[in-house]
């Protein structure tokens, strides 16, 4: 019992733990660091699983709660809990984690210690974030994690590593300053409202902000999460942390990171200032759009391998913002599908590159060609990243990518058809990226001799490609934990139709409770939060069909 | 016993005499036992520990002593822990100091405790002529303790300097102070309070409101009277330059809100005093102090390649943020200045120590370069001076960040939203120069010979203590942010007192 109401705070400070037990392994006990690291991070997955198993999707709306007292003169408190999307982030946060340290056993040879350690304090950071329910505990993480991620590019990355991990440290402070006067923002309002100084997530999400107020923190907000994800045009330190990071750190990066931003969105912007979000679809979606085709025309145009997986990412997680703000429950679950997805498939693009570059050297696509024909396994691995990336069906990629669609096709077909070409564009890169590097003559003689996928190495994609064919086959179980949490943002996103709620609400035991109202946008399909044991309409591709 | 005392003053004032009594004991010590330098050190450790003991007499208490010239509430005892913790880690990391230096302690540990017993009178003064004199022996003090490195050009200048400009300021304040006594007929600010919460200030209160501006606005190293600060942070020996931003600067806030807030409470914005017939308010001149202030600062400290005027102007900008949470003016926005200098006494204090540390027998250790590859010379040092970088420029978990949070949250509070907003601005602006320090630790060796690094423990102790308090206030707040709330409410919240 103990350990089930403990269990955040436990997967929470797992990696710290470990963090600071090797603080006292001697620095040239290298092999004795490296083991620990390992253990921790394997451990640090294992303890987070039975979140899986425990969470209850149509239980309460927060889940494994805990709340103490903290800084109570200002109303801050140690208040964790999950819901869905948050369950789901942190299970992929521990995966990643323990796979980015499995992945750097041979790569990093230099401070070796600091580096275990770096990357243990950076899995707190990135868990903490996701967990906190407190807004100045969830600040605090959101902070905790930059300055690991800043050494781990600047000290073991490639390249002008320094030059990027300023920048990448600088764009995402600034931004995060400026998030920090909307969390003040939101913080004093509360106060005018009600008397009360508490940095709770949960009660903000349930106070009307005036809609004066509601524009500028939102564009606050922006700016912190926008960064993050990160949106043209704040995209820029992107390619460059990607690109000079070593492997783990891109993985990382990539993987888990990048998600702070869209879980930022969908946790505070939406919830919180329902009526600006609304008021910004047309900025978000237009910026996602732009992001979309811009990073897949950029990517297109990358001689670099691992800047072009950069680039691929700032087109996939523009096609998420843009799900996101359909505001539509499947294209909100589309969006979350998608994030997991990304992190599968980007992480394990940015450890296929790893592999290669800790034999080559070198990240020119020019230099490779023909590798199918000496890494057969390796080819083999990347062909199903490479396939889960673009959308192919029964891959998870295209389980994200068909509900996005669906989500914005509802709300604006024009915006649809253009993230849909520039699906065709990701397509594109990626297959071309495959041919150019695996198929062909083995013209380069460096290549010749190269090493096939060793064991470990092996160990580091098995997750990953189990999760993407399972996904990609059946992510029901994925969507059973999201379908509540998805429904309460989007009630509440959309609560300006307030009678269509009502109905939805009151409709909610029946098996198709589909509400639209006439002046309702198309594809508002409201599925309230009903309570757990009815049915409600699945918030995936089937609520979409019952449309008329 | 003098007119007007009572035992119970002396119960009261027991700090302070303890300080005066340890402070001779120190002066004497020095002359005769001339060989122990280390006596001298602990004498002054364990004059600072009694003192601190002896605050507890007046823990909670909220009264006026000496004939109503010093009191001995909250607000002065939340000042009287930081000066003393201050000068304990000033003292702690002396004594290597000036050993490399190769000067006498002689009477230095005696003109810090000096400085340490005047701070403590501006923080409890609420008389004019006594806060005065309080400034005067913590000024005087660190005139000394300036030009301490005799054989050191730099040392000289910078006291000189110091001095002339220190004096002229004091003028222009005491010009202050007398047109507040000519418009009122009272030194004492209570009095001065209900004197002019009835009527009118003339067209002198203006005037004297700016002069006393001016006055403070010198000690506390605010745009456009800090030309003085980088000079004299450079030159000043590196612990006396710790005790300078940190203990010199608070205590002249300290100075500060108790003239204004107390002092001058109707006219804390406009409309509700009047000067000549006009609304008129202190606020809007500490609103344009605070803007130029941290901007000037941050500008300045980017391009900075010596570490002590980095942190001379970064010291600069700090006082910006803290004149924030003076413009709030609120319970909310001292309470957020009150925190902000505690917590920017461990971090600053913490800076310092690092660069007294690189100071070896040839290197200077206080350019920039100098800290090349600190992180594979001397790794605990280096993730010391990052977790001091990191709270100077506001990133959680460290201190900085609750810091900035209060004073941020205190002016949006009180309707101040831009000049957050410009705060924000600026603490991103400053996080540059904070990081380049960061850059320069874990660049790679260059190579080449260089003296290794000793760490005294007594150094060491000071670096714990202040990587302690800048996590631990950065982690668990919440005991400070009591204290300061209780304190920052009894300024001004005990009842009005009449004419002496």
């Amino acid at each position: 019992m103990m350990f089930r109401n403990h269990l955040l705070s436990i997967v929470l400070f797992t990696p710290l733990l470990g963090a600071l037990i090797l603080l006292f392994v001697p620095r040239q006990r290298e092999g004795a660091i490296r083991w620990l690291a390992n253990g921790f991070g394997l451990l640090g997955f294992v303890i987070s699983l039975p979140l899986w198993f425990w969470y209850q999707p149509f239980g309460e709306q927060w889940q494994f709660v805990e709340h103490a007292d903290w800084i109570p003169s200002i109303g801050a408190s140690y208040y964790l809990g999950i819901d869905g999307l948050s369950l789901l982030l942190i299970l992929l946060t521990t995966l990643i984690g323990a796979i980015a340290i499995l992945s750097s056993w041979s790569v990093i040879t230099e401070r070796v210690k600091e580096y275990y350690v770096v990357m243990l304090v950076l899995q707190t950071g990135m868990i903490g974030a996701f967990v906190s329910l407190d807004f100045l505990l969830f600040f605090l993480f959101w902070e905790v994690m930059l300055v690991p991620m800043y050494f781990l590019i600047g000290i073991w990355g490639g390249g002008r590593r320094l030059y990027s991990a300023i920048k990448f440290f600088l764009y995402t402070l600034v931004g995060s300053v400026v998030m920090l006067l909307g969390i003040l923002a939101v913080y004093f309002v509360y106060h005018a409202a009600t008397g009360e100084y508490t940095f709770d997530i949960t009660k903000f999400q349930q106070m009307d902000v005036p809609a004066a107020a509601q524009k500028w923190i939102f564009l606050a907000f922006f700016l912190g999460f926008a960064v993050k994800v990160p949106m043209f045009p704040l995209h820029t330190w992107l390619p460059d942390a990607h690109t000079d990071a070593p492997t783990a750190g891109s993985v990382i990066l990539a993987a888990v990171m990048l998600k702070m931003g869209t879980y930022g969105f969908i946790r505070f912007s939406l919830p919180i200032l329902p009526q600006a979000t609304h008021d910004f679809v047309p900025m978000m979606a237009v910026l996602s759009i732009i992001g979309v085709i811009y990073g897949a025309l950029v990517a297109l145009a990358q001689t670099d391998w691992k800047r072009l997986v950069a680039y691929s990412s700032v087109s996939h997680m523009a096609m998420m913002m843009l799900g996101m703000f359909s505001l539509t429950p499947v294209g909100l679950t589309g969006s979350i599908v998608q994030q997991l997805n990304h992190g599968i498939s980007t992480g394990a693009l940015f450890l296929i590159v790893g592999v290669v570059y800790e034999r080559r050297h070198t990240r020119e696509i020019s230099e490779y060609g023909g590798l199918s024909k000496i890494m057969p396994a390796f080819a083999a691995v990347f062909l199903v990243m490479t396939m889960s990336s673009i959308g192919l069906p029964a891959l998870n990629g295209f389980i994200g990518e068909i509900l996005i669609l669906q989500g914005v096709y509802v709300v604006n077909k024009v915006w649809a058809a253009v993230a849909a070409s520039g699906i065709v564009l990701g397509a594109a890169y990626m297959l071309w990226l495959f041919q150019r590097t695996m198929f062909g003559k083995v013209d380069n003689p460096a290549n010749a001799g190269l090493k096939d996928l060793n064991a470990r190495e092996i160990a580091t994609f098995v997750p990953l490609i189990a999760l993407a064919i399972w996904i990609g086959l059946y992510p029901t179980p994925i969507l059973r934990r999201l379908q509540s949490s998805v429904g309460r943002v989007v009630v509440r996103v959309n609560s300006v139709y307030g009678p269509a709620i009502a109905k939805a609400e009151a409709d909610c035991n029946r098996p198709s409770a589909a509400v639209q109202e006439p002046g309702m946008p198309a594809g508002l399909i409201v599925s309230a939060p009903c309570e757990s044991g009815t049915t409600t309409p699945a918030a995936g591709p089937t609520a979409g069909q019952d449309k008329r | 016993m003098p007119a007007g005392f009572t035992p119970r003053d002396f119960y009261y004032l027991l700090p302070e005499l303890v300080l005066t009594a340890g402070a001779c004991l120190v002066l004497v010590l020095d002359v005769v036992l001339p060989r122990s330098r280390r006596l001298l050190v602990w004498a002054a450790m364990g004059t600072l520990a009694a003192a601190a003991v002896s605050l507890l007499a007046v823990d909670g208490v909220n009264t006026t002593v000496a004939r109503d010239l010093l009191a001995i509430d909250g607000f002065a005892f939340f000042f009287k822990i930081l000066f003393l913790l201050a000068a304990a880690l000033t003292v702690a990391m002396s004594p290597g100091y000036l050993a490399v230096e190769g000067v006498r302690p002689g009477e230095y540990y005696f003109l810090i405790l000096c400085a340490t017993l005047g701070m403590m009178v501006m923080a409890g003064g609420i008389d004019l002529i006594t806060l005065f004199i309080g400034l005067e022996t913590m000024a005087v003090s660190f005139y000394v303790l300036t030009g301490y490195l005799r054989p050191n050009r730099r040392s000289n200048e910078a006291a000189i300097k110091y001095f002339v400009l220190g004096t002229f300021s004091m003028a222009i304040l005491i010009y202050g102070m007398s047109l507040l006594y000519g418009l009122t007929g009272t030194t004492h600010l209570r009095a001065i309070a209900t004197t002019l919460a009835a009527g009118d200030g003339g067209l002198m209160l203006p005037l004297a409101v700016l002069l006393l501006v001016a006055g403070i606005g010198f000690k506390i190293a605010a745009v456009p009277f800090h030309m003085w600060a980088p000079d004299v942070y450079e030159g000043a020996p590196s612990p006396v330059t710790a005790f300078l931003s940190v203990g010199s600067k608070a205590a002249s806030f300290a100075m500060l809100l108790r003239i204004f807030v107390e002092g001058l409470p109707a006219f804390r914005v406009d409309g509700v005093g009047t000067a000549w017939g006009t609304p008129f308010g202190w606020t809007a001149f500490f609103y344009v102090l605070a803007i130029l202030t941290m901007t000037v600062g941050n500008l300045a400290a980017l391009t900075q390649g010596n570490i002590k005027r980095m942190l001379a102007y970064s010291s600069i900008a700090h006082a910006g943020y803290v004149l924030i949470g003076i413009v709030a003016g609120t319970t909310r926005g001292v309470t957020a200045a009150l925190v902000y200098l505690m917590i920017y006494a461990f971090m600053q204090l913490g800076a310092f120590a690092v660069v007294v540390l690189m100071r070896r027998a040839d290197i200077a250790g206080d350019e920039l370069k100098d800290l090349t590859a600190l992180s594979t010379t001397h790794p605990g040092a280096a993730v010391a001076m990052l977790i001091f970088m990191l709270s100077l420029g506001g990133i959680p978990p460290t201190a900085g960040f609750m810091g900035k949070l209060w004073v941020f949250g205190a002016a949006i509070d009180a309707g101040y939203v831009w000049l957050a907003v410009i705060g924000v601005a600026n603490s991103a602006l400053s996080l540059y120069y904070y990081v380049r320090v960061v850059v320069f630790m874990w660049s790679p060796d260059p190579g080449g010979e260089s003296t290794p690094l000793r760490i005294s423990p007594a150094l060491a102790a000071v670096l714990i203590a202040a990587v302690a308090g800048t996590i631990g206030l950065g982690v668990y707040p919440r005991l400070l942010f009591d204290l300061a709330q209780a304190s920052a409410s009894t300024l001004g919240a005990v009842p009005a007192v009449g004419l002496r």
